[in-house]
């Protein structure tokens, strides 16, 4: 079971390096800022899987939840950064 | 109880592992879309929806496979709110790109085939 996840992991792994693309040619910011929220996503799936590869599951489940709350703070703040006119 | 080499698999994996090969396959399609669409919006269409999927089938499946204990409510808190963020920021992204003046992608009008320019 635990080499299932392990693969899975490294399946994510290169999901995030495909959206890494994205992020380096994405014509405008805020096809960047899309890219950047779908690789943090992509962590958060990474994360769970790796608590259960590790064994300590208590531990990783909390660092998810912060990271999801942070992931979606941090796409409200930036599209509130990104809003005015020609600014993106 | 399904020995497959050396690893025997309870009921409980095998639904895990059915779950967390769903996600994978959404999470998969959602990038194919994030990078072939046309156009920020059309790319904002595939990853809202298609990570939202992805990550609650691959929470359940883990939930699945970890039983019934506290760490399983806890995950079911981060899908609750994955389900509920996700959309949300996706919209939000939206109106940001709308507000700052991103026209939607439109098909170039095809000249027809009798030559003269389409109305």
């Amino acid at each position: 079971m635990n080499t299932f996840f392990v693969y899975v992991d490294l399946f994510l792994g290169f999901l995030v390096l495909a959206c890494l693309y994205r992020v380096v040619t994405g014509p405008t910011t805020i096809d960047r800022m899309i890219a950047v929220g779908a690789i943090g996503t992509k962590t958060l799936a990474i994360l769970i899987l790796i608590g259960f590869i590790f064994g300590r599951v208590e531990m990783f489940v909390d660092i998810c939840t912060v990271y999801a709350l942070l992931n979606f703070l941090g796409t409200l703040a930036t599209t509130k950064f990104f809003e005015e006119k020609g600014k993106c | 109880m399904l020995t497959l080499g050396n690893t025997n698999l309870a009921a409980n994996d095998i639904c895990a592992i059915v779950l967390i090969v769903g996600g994978l396959f959404f999470f998969f399609t959602s990038t194919v879309g994030l990078l072939r669409f046309p156009d920020l919006y059309s790319r904002m269409h595939a990853t809202g929806k298609g990570d939202t999927l992805a990550v609650l089938l691959i929470i359940s499946g883990a939930i699945v496979h970890h039983g019934l204990n506290l760490n399983s409510a806890k995950l079911t808190l981060i899908a609750l709110f994955v389900f509920i963020a996700n959309p949300t920021a996706t919209h939000a992204i939206g109106r940001a790109a709308y507000r700052c003046g991103i026209k939607p992608w439109r098909r170039k009008p095809e000249p027809s085939n009798s030559g003269e320019p389409k109305k």
